[in-house]
């Protein structure tokens, strides 16, 4: 919770929470956020699904490995800490009713920051019309109870392949985390691309790696920077000279070094390249952060304003990308993880350039995941499309229309950048081998473009 | 001595310089020294490394500052167990400071080091008058009550003052723009000769910042992005246009314009073994070759205060067996544009060479083309330490840019009749 965040800091005092009681006002709490050391869940995971529920027969063994405490029967007195329902094994809708006789009772039962992980399969793979409409309404199951969970609880829908169901064990343990604090109500597509589940080391999953991330001076990329160093990997933080002083502190301050230069410059890829193959020995993750707006109407955006944004947002990326996918550039099993937003998907008044290049790299993610070559060689590419995060330059926002902002979301708060950190973070890892094509949305399920 | 080993400069990083009473007028030489300290720790990826050394100082120092370097290396990020030491020698604090790390690279002692330098003309320390420290010191020694009575009677409100030291030498009390103006008239250097000087100094430095080539040797200050003093649209007419601010009389040739101004900067320079470079990752620019540090007579001798580089040259030359035509790139430090013209002019002169250097033949002239292609202190400005630092990075760079065995010849003068020379050659 950020802390120009008064309404949440009242709402949780004596006083505040009996006010919006009354008043039927939205009552966000503190989000559990992630400390390394901290266990998966705080409390039991309940386990259930329909039939021979073969991806809770295929992840038991990593999750328990994880230190998850799986339970096949609901607690009587304690609070659970999550639930996973695998309905993998759903042949039509007249299937789902194993997931409300498992999901119904369990919700009162859930603590704090729970978590209601569902298991299921992509509808484009079904073989029958009932089965494509059963696995379609997975998703409005998890979307509808994201929205009635309650004190920071979230819902989210992991999708995965006939026999590839262990390849899913990262993202759920993704979602079950508090890792996933402000991930609401979102799907993600796991492949079949082949997983060793066993390479990773849970303090640090990225030990080892090496990462560059754009726009590392402030803000969201600064913390990308700090979360993908704690997680392990070693640094090149990037952002135009100008921001050299902010550079300078967060490179010291993850123990990486400090490349001051403008992405938008004709060889910006390949002096990123030789930066991390003369210092680090290559290059493993890629984060394209660096982004700026320069909202108006589009009756009154000039050719000047509207161009900048697609070269830094966009076009800057597929450039420096030239460079960085190429066969000698990023190493095999690479990690490319683009930032969309909130309004490249549902478009945004006033920012019709910004949300042009938004959505534009999600096109990206979509043309890149899949590329044969870079398929081949392991390389994934994500985006991340942040919602309302906190951050120096929302705080700018006048309060009424911040507020609005907050609010309109299933978890009636902002995110906080270390939450985008975190979702890079978890697409950045070895474990994800299997994630690719995903946009995923942190928004705290918000309400636009939802 | 016999080197065993080659010191090679691996990197730099400074602060924009600022003008006095700028930006940076509230920051102390601590503040900027870390600050350029850091920068350089980021973009080399030192955090949390034990250097050799750190060497570093300032020309114009409080007396709190009696550890300066090392206080900034205890706030920076660099490990706390790097050794620290205060280097002082005027303006060429920052190249000797240079000498010295590379020195004891080559000797085998470190393997890595940092030079440096720091100056605020803004942030100047203010004494009292001497008759009143006096005073003030006899009051402390005071033991007893009469003692102590008889210190303060002592006291008269006309010892009240401050003084603000100024660039002075003591010994003839003359500023140093007005040593500079008589050695300029002796040798009859032309105002435009000198304004054509710092315009080109302000066009290479414009350039250079324009083509990135500052993008990973500065870094940001305190919103500075890059040197105010740069004017990159000044003009000889502009410079023309300045009153004379030393010398009196029709022969006065020195303006601000061509002369540097007072100014607040830091400047550091990494240094290594070619081993130490290759296991952190980084790349030799240049090899410290050799040095010569020089001084003069000014006082009763006939030598102008800032001509010890003259001196220094040749006597760096012979021991190299090098000419002043051997070089692809030079980089004398524009104290005032005179400095630079005259060390030129004497170089080129006959009696000169014979009669003050001993030589045979004058020393000869340079190309023109090959002196501070990238500008130097007459638009970047001048904190008096951190210029050896900047050049000596700057230099490193355009010698590794122009290939393996380009050789570089850094000069810089300073207060005290003295001047510090080096030699860098591409690695």
């Amino acid at each position: 919770m950020a802390r120009s965040d008064r309404y949440t800091a009242f709402v949780n005092t004596g006083v505040g929470a009996r006010l919006a009681t009354s008043l039927g006002l939205p009552r966000p709490v503190p989000l559990r956020r992630y400390t390394p050391g901290q266990p998966v869940t705080e409390g039991q995971v309940l386990v259930g699904g329909h039939g021979d529920t073969p991806a809770v027969t295929a992840l038991r063994g990593g999750l328990t490995a994880a230190g998850v405490s799986l339970t096949e029967t609901p607690p009587e007195q304690e609070r659970l800490g999550g639930v996973v329902l695998d309905l993998t094994a759903a042949e039509t809708p007249a299937d789902l009713e194993s997931l409300r006789a498992t999901l119904a009772p369990a919700l009162r039962r859930l603590g704090r920051c729970a978590r209601v992980v569902v298991v299921g399969r992509d509808p484009r793979g079904a073989g029958s019309p009932a089965q494509r409409a059963a696995r379609r309404a997975l998703e409005g199951v998890t979307r509808s109870v994201a929205k009635e969970l309650r004190e920071g609880a979230t819902a989210n829908l992991v999708l995965t392949g006939d026999g590839h169901e262990a390849a899913a064990l990262g993202t759920v343990l993704f979602f079950l985390s508090a890792r996933s604090a402000y991930v609401d109500g979102q799907v993600v597509r796991v492949g079949d691309a082949e997983v060793d589940t066993a390479a990773e080391s849970p303090e640090g999953p990225l030990t080892g790696k090496v990462a560059v991330v754009t726009g590392a001076a402030r803000g969201i990329g600064a913390d990308i920077a700090r979360t993908l160093a704690r997680d392990g990997a070693t640094l090149v933080c990037v952002d135009v000279p100008a921001a050299g002083a902010q550079l300078a502190q967060v490179a010291n301050e993850v123990g990486g070094t400090a490349l001051q230069l403008d992405v938008t410059s004709e060889d910006a890829g390949a002096r990123i390249l030789d930066h991390a193959r003369t210092r680090h020995g290559g290059l493993d993750v890629v984060v394209h952060n660096a982004g700026i707006t320069r909202d108006k109407l589009l009756a009154n955006t000039d050719a000047d304003r509207w161009g900048s944004v697609l070269q830094v947002n966009l076009l800057s990326i597929l450039r420096m990308n030239e460079a960085l996918l190429a066969k000698d550039g990023l190493r095999d099993g690479g990690r490319v993880v683009l930032v969309s937003s909130i309004a490249g998907i549902a478009g945004n008044r006033g920012q019709s350039s910004y949300a042009a290049s938004k959505a534009g790299v999600i096109g990206l993610v979509d043309g890149y995941s899949c590329d044969p070559g870079l398929r081949r060689r392991g390389v994934t590419v994500n985006a991340v499309a942040p919602g309302f995060i906190e951050t120096e330059m929302t705080a700018r926002i006048p309060l009424a229309t911040r507020e609005v902002g907050r609010r309109l979301s299933s978890l009636a708060q902002g995110g906080l950048p270390v939450d985008v950190a975190e979702t890079i973070a978890y697409f950045a890892a070895d474990a994800q081998s299997a994630v690719s094509g995903n946009v995923l949305r942190v928004c705290g399920q918000s309400l636009l473009g939802a | 001595m016999t080197t065993t080993r080659r010191a090679a400069v691996l990197g730099g990083n400074r602060i924009p310089f600022a003008r006095q009473f700028g930006p940076y007028a509230e920051a102390s030489n601590q503040d900027m020294l870390t600050a350029a300290l850091e920068g350089l720790v980021a973009r080399h990826g030192l955090a949390g490394e034990r250097l050799g050394e750190v060497a570093a100082g300032a020309v114009i120092k409080h007396s709190r500052d009696f550890n300066l370097t090392r206080e900034a290396v205890l706030g920076s990020s660099l490990s706390p167990q790097t050794p620290a030491y205060d280097v002082q020698q005027a303006c060429g604090t920052g190249l000797e400071a240079a000498v010295l790390v590379a020195n004891k690279i080559a000797l085998g002692q470190v393997d890595s080091g940092i030079a440096g330098g720091v100056d605020s003309a803004s942030d100047a320390p203010v004494v009292v008058p001497e008759r009143l420290r006096r005073k003030l010191l006899r009051l402390s020694r005071a033991r007893t009550a009469g003692q102590r009575a008889r210190a303060a009677a002592a006291l008269r409100p006309t010892d009240l003052g401050v003084q603000v030291p100024a660039a002075t030498e003591p010994r003839t009390g003359m500023s140093m723009g007005e040593h500079m103006a008589l050695t300029a008239a002796r040798w009859g250097i032309e105002r435009q000769a000198q304004d054509e000087l710092a315009l080109a100094s302000h066009h290479n430095l414009a350039a250079a910042y324009e083509r990135g080539f500052f993008d990973d040797l500065v870094t940001p200050y305190l919103g500075l992005t890059r040197d105010q003093n740069l004017r990159p649209d000044t003009t000889l007419e502009k410079l023309a246009s300045l009153r004379t601010a030393f010398g009196t009389g029709p022969e006065a040739t020195l303006t601000a314009g061509n002369s540097t101004p007072l100014s607040d900067g830091a400047s550091t320079v990494l240094l290594g073994t070619p081993e130490w470079a290759q296991a952190h990752g980084l790349t030799p620019l240049a090899w410290f070759v050799d040095a010569e540090t020089a001084a003069v007579d000014y006082v009763g001798g006939e030598e102008g205060l800032l001509l010890a580089p003259a001196y220094a040259v040749p006597r760096l030359l012979a021991r190299q067996g090098l000419t002043l035509a051997d070089f692809d790139l030079y980089e004398i430090h524009e104290a005032f544009a005179s400095t630079v013209l005259t060390t030129l002019a004497a170089w080129e002169d006959e009696e000169f060479c014979h009669e003050r250097l001993g030589l045979d033949a004058p020393l000869g002239a340079i190309d023109r083309d090959r002196l501070n292609v990238t500008g130097s202190s007459l638009a970047a400005g001048h904190p008096f330490a951190a210029t050896g630092g900047r050049i000596v990075a700057t230099l490193a760079k355009l010698l590794h840019e122009k290939g393996s065995g380009a050789r570089g010849l850094v000069s810089i003068c300073a207060a005290g009749g003295q001047g510090v020379v080096a030699i860098l050659e591409a690695a």
